[in-house]
């Protein structure tokens, strides 16, 4: 911020000159990876694995995508991926808006220790749940379904969290007004404060797309028919099979990382609000 | 009942339904599990397993394998975890730098890697690292270094991963950093300079101390997703070679999910939380001595 301020003339410029150079150097790092991976699922087979390997496709071919479409049939696992991530989205916003409305703005008896308990349950890895979890599932019959992923990641401990943090923020006199109108608690949430929590909810909506579409060990433990694996679950199941063919594991993992990126870039302020927001708080 | 308290626990009912079933229970059961020898024939006849009560932790401790799998997660968390709050920091002073020019597009780049799907970036970085048609070798090469073979020799592999694991990742707290500097009252840096300090004793004496708390709340979540190290090894590696790279997470998936001896996988994911658990109690402490 101020560190470089203060330093004049020549020496300033200097400076201004070494910290873009560094920068320039560090952005040039970070996008080498994406870069090859686009490159090399371009080029046509066996070139990415030469010595040494070129850094352009000597011709651009899109064979190896319509590989993994025609031979492969990704485009279900892009299905299941898109279906798995969008319904996640849809009712974890629902559930946890309701919760976090409700832990915000109602008062009942035991809300602040019943907040404080699930915060505090935020410690617990996911992976300790995950044995009995898959037992319970095959219990219910929901092992090798889609529900299966969908159900464990309806409700979310951080989600309720940031939801409540956000409609703390809103007026009382707001919801007052509304009862005294009349209005049914269920309308009061549907009417006022839905439609107020809108950015709140944009950002907890990408988070959990995200978060759902990368999400590798749980789809990995309890989806086992190939039919209904998610992109990065068929990605890491590929790698098995076709790890000599660079050129299509790569065209895979630009198939599985290009639709968040598009996302993220659309989307990006509300996601890195969110980061933010969760961490200042703390 | 008011009204109020009961719509509350109406709107509240489906969120802690789904957590108490599907993730407060399970977890309770896992301590359960862990006591028992649940195995694959217990799959089929829940009744065949037998409580055996700590005889999984003896085991456990008793297992060469699963020291090296907690001596690797450490590694990986203790190592690249600094590692990576370090490299957040770096990009967020020279993001926060009055004079940048395109800083929010250099901030979406430094971002790109957080959002994309750590399997994807993980079949692509053992690509880069392969000893013949890697990249990496051949970035060494620019420099007059001699090839490595990053994931095939016991020594390189973990270091490799926790390179991947910080390209993907330090854009993340880099973000919280930022928002961290940019609350440092600006008064500080121009009474420092009135004094005659310079970048470095400024940088030392106000940024560093004024960004304690979010130091310590970025290292605590690296910490914690650190620990649960899971898909890099899984893609990259298997865990080898020679167990190099096998996490307690990964060793916790195999025993359960592919030998199908839960009742011991069980354990082993117990272990998990005791360390994560240890690591954010000690986080939260320091957090209080220094305030």
């Amino acid at each position: 911020m101020s560190a470089t301020r203060g330093l004049q003339g020549l020496r300033r410029r200097g400076t201004a000159a070494v910290l873009h150079l560094a920068l320039a150097g560090l952005a040039a790092a970070t996008l080498l990876p994406l870069f090859a991976m686009v490159s090399a699922s371009l080029m046509p087979s066996g070139e990415s694995t030469m010595t040494p390997p070129p850094w352009l496709p000597s011709r651009v071919t899109f064979e190896h995508y319509r590989h993994l479409f025609t031979r492969l049939s990704l485009g279900r696992t892009l299905a299941n991926s898109v279906l798995l991530a969008g319904s996640v989205t849809a009712l974890s916003l629902l559930v946890n808006s309701m919760a976090g409305y409700a832990f915000a703005k109602l008062r009942f008896a035991g809300r602040d220790r019943l907040f404080r308990a699930l915060l505090s349950a935020m410690v617990v890895p996911a992976q300790v749940a995950m044995l009995p979890l898959f037992l319970l599932l095959k219990q219910l019959g929901l092992v090798n379904t889609y529900l299966g992923v969908i159900v464990p990641g309806m409700a979310s401990i951080f989600g309720i969290f940031l939801v409540r943090l956000y409609a703390l923020s809103l007026p009382d006199e707001l919801l007052d007004a509304a009862r005294v109108d009349g209005a049914s608690e269920w309308r009061i949430y549907r009417s006022v404060i839905l439609p107020l929590c809108r950015p709140v909810l944009v950002t907890l909506g990408v988070f959990t797309f995200m978060g759902t579409w990368n999400d590798f060990m749980w789809p990995l433990v309890v989806l086992t028919d190939d039919r209904l694996y998610t992109l990065p679950v068929a990605l890491a199941n590929l790698m098995g099979e076709h790890v000599q063919d660079n050129e299509l594991m790569m065209a895979g993992s630009v198939l599985t990382v290009l639709p968040v990126l598009v996302l993220f870039l659309a989307l990006q302020r509300h996601y890195v609000e969110g980061i933010t927001l969760g961490g200042v708080k703390e | 009942m008011t009204r109020e308290s009961r719509a509350a626990w109406w709107f509240l009912a489906p969120s802690l339904t789904v957590i108490a079933v599907f993730f407060v229970l399970p977890v309770m059961g896992g301590l359960a599990l862990s006591l028992t020898d649940f195995d694959i024939y217990a799959l089929s006849d829940p009744a065949s397993a037998r409580l055996t009560w700590f005889d999984n932790y003896a085991r456990l401790l008793a297992d060469p394998v699963f020291w090296k799998a907690l001596r690797n997660t450490l590694y990986f968390a203790l190592l690249g975890g600094p590692l990576s709050v370090a490299a957040s920091l770096a990009a967020a002073l020279l993001l926060s730098s009055r004079a940048v020019w395109l800083k929010g597009l250099f901030r979406t780049v430094f971002f790109a890697p957080v959002v994309t799907t750590l399997v994807a970036v993980a079949v692509v970085w053992r690509s880069l690292y392969h000893p013949r048609f890697g990249l990496a070798n051949q970035v060494l090469g620019w420099f007059g270094l001699g090839g490595i073979d990053w994931l095939g020799d016991p020594a390189w592999a973990m270091p490799a991963i926790i390179i991947m694991a910080i390209w993907k990742n330090f854009g993340y707290n880099m973000v919280i950093f930022m928002a961290g500097l940019g609350a440092i009252p600006e008064s500080l840096y121009e009474a420092a300079r009135i004094d005659g300090a310079g970048v470095w004793r400024q940088f030392r004496s106000i940024t560093l101390p004024m960004l304690r708390p979010t130091t310590l709340f970025v290292s605590l979540i690296t910490m914690i997703g650190y620990l649960q190290l899971f898909a890099e090894p899984y893609v990259m590696t298997r865990g080898g070679p020679l167990n190099a790279t096998l996490s307690v997470a990964l060793l916790m998936y195999e025993q359960g999910f592919r030998w199908w001896n839960m009742g011991f996988a069980a354990a082993v994911a117990f272990v998990l939380f005791a360390l994560i658990l240890a690591g954010t109690l000690l986080q939260l402490r320091l957090q209080k001595d220094r305030s």
